[in-house]
């Protein structure tokens, strides 16, 4: 076990998929010489070379087009968009082309294409910086989406992404690059013991409110988890980690252990991923259900100003006033 | 904005062979003849799908007419180890690549997406996203290099079709800028066809498009889209510089599009018959089969043999598509991924058995969804 923080340990599982595999590439804006906004792949071109390492022009959609166009030719290419905010540029790209491709030559095209994107708020940054776009990926068919939470599954995860031979969009919460755990760098992925891409965890075990949180969000809900424990409120924590396809079971059994949930994300708040997970535990767990299922997220606005921020963001306190709120039914 | 001054022709469109500084085709009169073949057989296979369209065998059809020299001319420069990302008018240049003709016509028919393999024939999907595959060749480009295919006349080559109307999206602009800056070994070969849908190219360009190039670093070159024997040696000069490393190209074929837009759109209503009937006189076919005669390069037999054999590929279309059957309710299902999803198997599931709910007392199904949707879950 090495302690390392998440932008280290993402910077580990890259260099062990490209040891891996001769044909992964990395592309992105400012990524070689740089080493990335973020540092997530400091490092990488002196080992590897430029031609594995690419710094490509300012052209996001140019960076997913091209990728598609790589992976045609056998090629696993892993790009980065620098930011949230600067994803649309390629959405086009990503929707109607990557996510589409299998689909439309019926299998006899593979896109194994993983596009990293940095996401969420938290850091004090200007317009664009800190959004939370995952619901426009998870709704396209075809595409899956995931978030790492900590240092430990982003290693595991972005190695899984880049072996998965379906496009992968990989959040990373930019907030959380520098917090540090332990990665075991030395486990085998293909060890069944592994949690597979697309498992949710449950990363605290309770008996009496089901919290479900990905990114970001699940290191909040885990110190929501804290607090509650010292009002005698046993919260259970689930790690979605897939946001498509969504792991259900664990999330359906936990409320029916609970008859409580409880969706915190930061995204905005309508037709986001929180109304998808609850209506299905509505339909799935109606009668195991003690309270109206509740959602704790950002706004219905766009990303406020960074002096504004911590207000929108939710915290351990709103949280654990929607905690309340359902412990309220009896 | 075009002339006989301004870009490259070597058949005039009476037929008569002008001699070219730099460009010239080095045909046996077989080649010559095999040509023609191809042209009449495009047009020919084009008509009966539009007639199919007319029918309401096919939901749709994007007739290329008008454009067989420029599909013709580019698509037999190519060698097999060559790759072409089409949009999705090229049937003449699919035609060359040697893909199926029906193929083309399951995506219009709307049985499938137009889900051939590439690999088979070097022929991309179609593309219907203006534009898009253009970085899609550029990248694949990108990898000819990297693999260490390009630096000799061995090399392969990539060439992407797009139109006039794709040189105002962003991708193509980007992909100019990528296969630039990476010296991509791809030919970008536009069918100026002079409308996108009904907007024309003087809205897309106040300059000839093919002098955008030089701005992306690119040698771009203009040349008579209705004159195959251009179109080829043009297109052979462009790929030969991608295989051996000099970098990317920028073709302008300029064309017309003689049908309207897709069989869905009037186009009486955004251009007159006086320009139509214009470029009726620059008829890419006529001029050739002219050329032929006057160089006695073929004979009436050759001439009656081609329109039979042309005849005779549009009836086993016709056939064919007839033939195609509706995919069972589960194929929709299919391919989504590559690895299966549990979410979308349940989704998958839960229709299958309300299809099976439609079953009769003798246990037969009432739709196809009987056929069973054990399989793939992929």
């Amino acid at each position: 076990m090495t302690v390392m923080t998440l932008s280290k340990a993402l910077n580990a599982g890259l260099r062990a998929a490209m040891e891996a595999d001769a044909r992964v590439l990395l592309m992105g804006e400012d990524i070689a010489t740089l080493g990335g906004v973020f540092r997530v792949t400091d490092g990488l071109a002196k080992d590897f070379g430029e031609g594995r390492v690419i710094d490509t022009p300012l052209s996001e959609a140019g960076i997913v087009g091209t990728a598609i166009g790589l992976a045609l030719r056998g090629y696993r290419p892993v790009c980065e968009i620098q930011f949230d905010g600067f994803v649309y540029p390629a959405y086009d790209q990503i929707v109607t082309q990557l996510a589409k491709m299998h689909y439309r030559s019926a299998g006899r095209v593979q896109l194994p294409v993983v596009i990293r994107i940095p996401f969420g708020g938290g850091i004090g940054a200007v317009e664009h910086h800190s959004e939370s776009p995952e619901a426009y990926f998870a709704h396209t068919p075809g595409l899956k989406v995931v978030s790492c939470a900590d240092a430990s599954d982003a290693y595991v995860m972005i190695q899984q992404a880049i072996a998965s031979d379906d496009p992968v969009i990989f959040f990373e919460p930019k907030r959380r690059y520098w917090d540090k755990a332990e990665v075991d760098q030395t486990q085998d992925l293909l060890d069944a013991a592994v949690t597979p891409l697309h498992a949710a965890r449950i990363v605290r075990v309770g008996r009496d409110v089901t919290v479900v949180a990905y990114g970001p969000m699940v290191k909040t809900c885990l110190a929501a988890a804290l607090s509650a424990a010292d009002c005698n409120q046993e919260l259970e924590v689930i790690d979605l980690r897939s946001l498509s396809p969504l792991d259900f079971e664990p999330v359906l059994s936990s409320v029916r252990k609970t008859g409580r949930l409880v969706v915190v994300h930061e995204a905005p708040r309508t037709v986001g991923l929180g109304a998808e997970i609850c209506a299905r535990v509505s339909e799935e767990c109606f009668y195991h259900l003690e309270a109206p299922p509740l959602r704790v997220t950002g706004f219905d606005t766009p990303y406020p100003p960074a002096r504004l921020e911590e207000h929108y963001l939710p915290d351990v306190e709103r949280i654990l006033t929607s905690v309340d709120i359902v412990m309220s039914h009896r | 904005m075009a002339d006989s001054e301004s870009f490259v022709q070597l058949l005039t469109p009476s037929g008569h062979y002008r001699q070219h500084n730099e460009y010239a085709v080095d045909f046996t009169p077989q080649q010559y003849r095999d040509i023609y073949r191809d042209l009449v057989i495009v047009r020919r296979l084009d008509a009966e799908a539009t007639a199919l369209q007319r029918q309401g065998e096919l939901g749709l059809w994007a007739s290329l007419l008008g454009q067989e020299a420029a599909q013709v001319g580019s698509g037999r420069a190519l060698q097999p180890q060559d790759v072409a990302f089409p949009s999705y008018r090229e049937h003449g240049v699919a035609w060359c690549r040697g893909l199926d003709p029906i193929a083309p016509l399951r995506l219009f028919r709307g049985v499938d997406h137009g889900a051939w393999d590439p690999a088979d024939t070097n022929f991309h999907l179609y593309t219907i996203v203006i534009g898009s595959q253009t970085l899609h060749a550029t990248g694949y480009a990108m990898g000819v290099t990297k693999d260490g295919q390009v630096g000799s006349e061995d090399g392969a080559a990539v060439i992407t079709y797009f139109g006039d109307g794709a040189t105002s999206q962003g991708d193509l602009n980007e992909a100019l800028i990528w296969a630039s800056g990476f010296a991509a070994p791809v030919v970008f070969f536009c069918q100026n066809n002079q409308y996108a849908i009904s907007a024309p190219s003087t809205r897309q360009s106040r300059i000839p498009l093919y002098l955008r190039a030089a701005g992306f670093g690119l040698p771009g070159i203009q040349v008579d889209g209705n004159d195959v024997l251009a179109c080829y040696s043009v297109t052979q000069a462009a790929l030969r510089r991608a295989r051996l490393g000099e970098g990317p190209t920028f073709i302008e074929a300029y064309t017309y599009r003689m049908a309207a837009h897709t069989t869905s759109d009037d186009a009486s209503r955004y251009r007159p018959s006086s320009e139509v009937e214009l470029w009726q006189q620059r008829d890419p076919i006529a001029r050739y089969r002219a050329y032929l005669e006057r160089e006695q390069l073929a004979d009436a037999e050759f001439f009656a043999d081609t329109d039979s054999q042309a005849q005779q590929l549009a009836l086993k279309l016709r056939a064919q598509t007839l033939a195609l059957p509706d995919p069972p309710p589960r194929a929709i299902f299919d391919q989504v991924y590559a690895e299966p999803s549990a979410q979308l198997a349940e989704q998958q599931e839960k229709f299958a058995a309300y299809l099976d709910s439609f079953a009769d007392n003798d246990g037969e199904a009432a739709t196809a969804g009987s056929q069973g949707l054990g399989g793939s879950t992929s």
